[in-house]
């Protein structure tokens, strides 16, 4: 059997708020071979980044895990003290954020900022930091690594930033790198080479990532493996080809459809009509039934659970073959 | 007061998110030094005055504890600028020498209470929950007493010298200053790079030092020039009723209170110090609005 680098089972993580409990991630089970990129794709507020954090240990209050199980390289970290989450976060697992403007210190040098995980973690002196830094700021494809290593955050652009960011997440070789929509602030030809540069990093040691992202093109570029997500649950999975093929859910086809419409007449508004639902009110059926063009009675009745098509592909859906 | 807080946040929220855009400080200061020329010449002044405090004993030929009793009274002249008073000093080498007690209590008990309200501030702004609570009750019932009444109280029953008069100024001080360094430690904790710092398994102690001190830094500059003012006046304030600062050491305050008695035969042993601290205190708050302006990034923008 191949190894696991990430193995997700039945997580449940929400928010304890004033107005009851919201269920942002709801019996999520998902893995991440060894090597692979695994990407999460789904509109904005189903639940990505809970899932994310969830994993890293990094939920804001009032978040909470209330079930399942995380387990990294076979290690458990639901339940684990936050001493020995600081110690595993940034040496075996990383993150890299949405906005390359505003995740660095804009007060402390690049270098400094970057060689804080090995002077943690790998108990490095200085120098031997600074090194490894000016390596992985090479490694990344940053010239002049020397005259960034000194540089401040504003002196960098969108890109070279976000660069910066992947060569930190990546200064201690982690297992697994949680990529949150990385490039959703930068612009296209720069969102091409930061993907790339993702991919040829796996590739090359064998990391494990996990892709976040609501655009169905970067996913499809990018992953081995995909997880369509709707108000905090998976709705279907499968590999990334199958995913594009042969898909089964009326949402992933309606996120398909909103991307060809984009391209072929961009005029016309995007396929899925309606809004997310509220989490603290989610109908009583499938919670994607008011928004379904298929739906019937059974589909408002009754909620359907995860089903298997194919090897390896799943979908939560009654009417799912017929999509 | 949840509205209230959470408009707060936000907006300091906004402000942190535009840090990571705006210029270094020294680039700041040259901007201001440039546009607001009240602030930059009170910065001046300031320091000139720090500078005479310091050289007194250069700068003038008398003696601030002995007089000449056959000159005592005598209004300003080539001799005496300021005049001198009813035991014959010099009244202007004894504002000089008065300075440095006075510039030393805005200062000292300032910058204490600056350590002790950001250290209390931010750990409970970054810890929340029990810390914060226990922390931030403290603060406002410091807070709800009538600072000056507070300081007399200490006064009395610790009695008047400097290190009491620091005391009794950093306690009454210290409160204002949690509070703001609270609410920019939330802002800042949530801002992505300290999350980008937790990312990596930094410790929070770290994070507090290395990550949001630094931040905090520039509202610190700004609330120590505005918190100056407000410790001189105070220690005049007891120095006039007597309870502050006790001869033979001086200060304006101490001063104003003895020239008191020769308000109409010689006002200016009064006058003389009232000016001084009038200039010290607007001195301060010009440099103070023209810092705040200058490092708040929403005004930086053209
Ligand atoms: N403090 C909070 N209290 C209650 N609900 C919250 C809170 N923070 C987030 N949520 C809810 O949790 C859900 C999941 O949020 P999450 O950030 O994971 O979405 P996402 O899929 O990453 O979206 P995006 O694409 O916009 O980043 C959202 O529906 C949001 O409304
Ligand atoms: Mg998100």
């Amino acid at each position: 059997m191949e190894e696991l680098t990430l193995k997700i089972e039945h997580l449940c993580s929400g928010f304890f708020t004033e107005r009851g409990y919201v269920p942002a991630v709801d019996d999520v089970s998902l893995v991440i071979p060894q090597g692979q990129v695994v990407g999460i794709v789904g509109e904005s507020g189903c639940g990505k980044s809970m899932i994310a954090r969830s994993v890293m240990g990094l939920l804001k209050y009032p978040g909470r895990i209330t079930g399942g199980s995380i387990q990294l390289a076979g290690r458990e970290l639901t339940g684990l003290p936050d001493r020995q989450m600081q110690r595993i976060r940034g040496k075996d697992m990383a993150m890299i954020f949405q906005e390359p403007m505003t995740s660095l210190n804009p007060v402390a040098t690049v270098g400094r900022q970057m060689r804080e995980a090995l002077l943690l973690h790998e108990k490095m002196d200085k120098n031997a930091a600074r090194e490894q830094v000016l390596n992985m700021l090479e490694r990344v494809g940053i010239s002049e690594p020397e005259k960034r290593y000194n540089a401040y955050p504003h002196e960098l652009s969108g890109g070279l930033r976000q660069r910066v960011m992947i060569a930190m997440a990546m200064i201690c070789m982690p297992k697994l790198l949680i990529a949150d929509e990385p490039t959703t602030a930068l612009d296209v030809t720069i969102e091409a080479q930061i993907l790339r540069l993702i991919r040829d990093l796996s590739r090359q040691t064998g990391m494990s990532v996990l892709l976040i992202s609501h655009n169905l093109g970067v996913i499809a570029q990018m992953c081995d493996a995909v997880y369509v997500m709707y108000a905090g649950k998976i709705v279907e999975q499968a590999d990334a080809f199958t995913l594009f093929d042969s898909h089964a859910h009326p949402y992933t086809k309606g996120l398909m459809d909103s991307v060809i419409d984009l391209k072929t007449n961009p005029r016309r508004l995007p396929a899925i009509g309606g809004v997310v639902p509220n989490l603290l009110h989610l109908p009583a059926g499938c919670a994607f039934s008011p928004r379904c063009p298929l739906a019937g009675e059974r589909c408002r009745a009754e909620r359907p659970e995860m089903e298997q098509l194919a090897p390896g592909h799943m979908c939560r859906c009654f009417e799912g073959r017929r999509a | 007061m949840a509205l209230f807080k959470t408009k707060a946040a936000a907006v300091s929220e906004e402000l942190a998110s535009q840090i990571g855009e705006s210029d270094t400080l020294s680039i700041k200061l040259r901007r201001m030094v440039r546009r607001n020329k009240l602030a930059a010449f009170s910065g001046v002044l300031l320091a000139l005055l720090v500078l005479c405090a310091v050289f007194a004993p250069v700068l003038t030929p008398y003696d601030a504890v002995t007089g000449d009793i056959a000159q005592r009274l005598k209004p300003p002249s080539a001799a005496h600028w300021l005049g001198t008073d009813e035991m014959g000093r010099d009244v202007l080498t004894r504002l000089l020498y008065g300075a440095r007690v006075s510039l030393a209590v805005g200062v000292v008990p300032t910058l204490a209470s600056m350590i002790i309200g950001a250290a209390l501030g931010m750990a409970a702004g970054y810890l929340g929950g029990k810390a914060d609570h226990i922390i931030m009750r403290l603060a406002d019932v410091m807070l709800a007493f009538p600072s000056l009444l507070l300081a007399m109280v200490i006064m009395y029953t610790l009695g008047g010298s400097v290190l009491n008069i620091f005391l009794a100024l950093t306690l009454i001080s210290w409160a204002s200053v949690a509070r703001v360094a609270r609410s920019e430690t939330i802002s800042l904790k949530e801002s992505e790079y300290v999350e980008a710092a937790r990312s990596i398994g930094v410790r929070p102690a770290r994070i507090i030092l290395r990550h949001i001190l630094p931040n905090c830094i520039p509202s610190f500059i700004v609330l120590f020039t505005l918190n100056v003012p407000g410790a001189i006046l105070s220690e005049s304030s007891l120095s006039f009723l007597g309870i502050g600062i006790q001869l033979p050491n001086s200060s304006w305050g101490l001063m104003v209170n003895m020239g008191r008695q020769f308000l109409y035969n010689a006002p200016w042993i009064s006058l003389a110090p009232s000016a001084a601290i009038m200039l010290v205190v607007l001195c301060c708050n010009f440099l103070g609005d023209g810092l705040r302006d200058a490092l708040d990034p929403h005004l930086n923008n053209d």
